[in-house]
């Protein structure tokens, strides 16, 4: 049986925010709330890396434990959702998720903090498949479709991987074993040269080719 | 008295019907049960026809499990560029 799992890889990523768009366009999310974003560790130092994190769909999902009204549910894909019919908006399970991914829209004249949202797997919610209500609440429902989540398909990089948690593993082994590892992968040794192989010196008379 | 007859008799109807009216209202209170999850069941996603949404490639037989499943991990290899260099 298929369970459903989110990778990014780290080396490819470029912070183009393409998943975050994606996301945002595919299941029309409110002003505020992002249900993917990038995060990058060192920011204009190089070598930084930079991570597209949502929902990370926990087969043991602390959202799961802590919530009061139990809205939570996890399909047989291992796609962890939840009613919003169900949901008080408390904020439980975004002190107990350590990836950020509840978000809660601003509602009503104060701004008072509206149901949670957060990544679905573009896999909808307890509403009828591809129903106007089922949209509306929850986004999106691609894997009744045939199709994976909008982010990882729209990936310019591939650097985020979405599907069946085999099948995403057995793709990043061969990439990591065809690319090797190090400074070669995002280039740095190509356009500067290696301190342990002068032969990748940039000749200064002729220029080099990478 | 056929005129109060009938007033007295539509009275009672009204009051027989705003008697019993409280007995066809719903609780709107869920009562929960800790650990166990109770809104409303989710459909399966290879339960939909292929052709049930617009732009969809991916092929399986609604209702089969199986046939969805090899469907994704088809539509998966897209995201590896290896595959499709090679």
């Amino acid at each position: 049986m298929a369970r459903m799992k989110f990778l990014c890889d780290a080396e490819r990523c470029i912070e183009c925010n393409g998943c975050v768009t994606a996301c945002k366009q595919e299941n029309e999310v409110p002003w505020g709330v992002n249900r993917r974003r990038v995060v990058t560790i060192n920011d204009g130092v190089p070598g930084e890396k930079s991570i597209s994190v949502a929902c990370m769909h926990c087969s043991d999902a602390p959202c799961m434990a802590v919530c009061p009204t139990d809205c939570f549910y996890r399909t047989e894909q291992g796609v962890v959702l939840h009613d919003k019919d169900l949901c008080i908006g408390c904020g439980y399970c975004f002190y107990a998720c350590p990836f950020g991914a509840p978000q809660y829209p601003q509602e009503g004249v104060f701004g008072m903090r509206g149901k949670m949202d957060k990544c679905t797997f573009c896999a909808g919610g307890p509403e009828k498949d591809m129903s106007r209500e089922e949209f509306a609440k929850y986004g999106s429902n691609r894997l009744a479709q045939g199709k994976l989540p909008a982010c990882a398909e729209m990936c310019s990089t591939k650097a985020l991987l979405a599907g069946d948690a085999d099948t995403v593993a057995d793709i990043f082994r061969h990439r990591v074993l065809k690319r090797g590892k190090g400074s070669e992968i995002w280039g740095w040794g190509t356009a500067y040269g290696k301190p342990d192989n002068p032969k990748a010196q940039p000749s200064q008379t002729k220029g080099a080719k990478s | 008295m056929r005129m109060t007859g009938k007033v007295l008799l539509a009275g009672v109807f009204v009051l027989a019907a705003s008697l019993v009216s409280g007995c066809g209202e719903r609780s709107q209170v869920v009562v929960y049960e800790s650990g166990k999850y109770q809104g409303k069941t989710d459909t399966k996603p290879w339960e939909n026809s292929p052709g049930a949404a617009l732009y969809t490639t991916s092929k399986w037989t609604s209702g089969d499990m199986a046939s969805w499943e090899t469907a994704l991990r088809t539509r998966n290899q897209s995201q590896n560029e290896y595959s499709r260099a090679e």
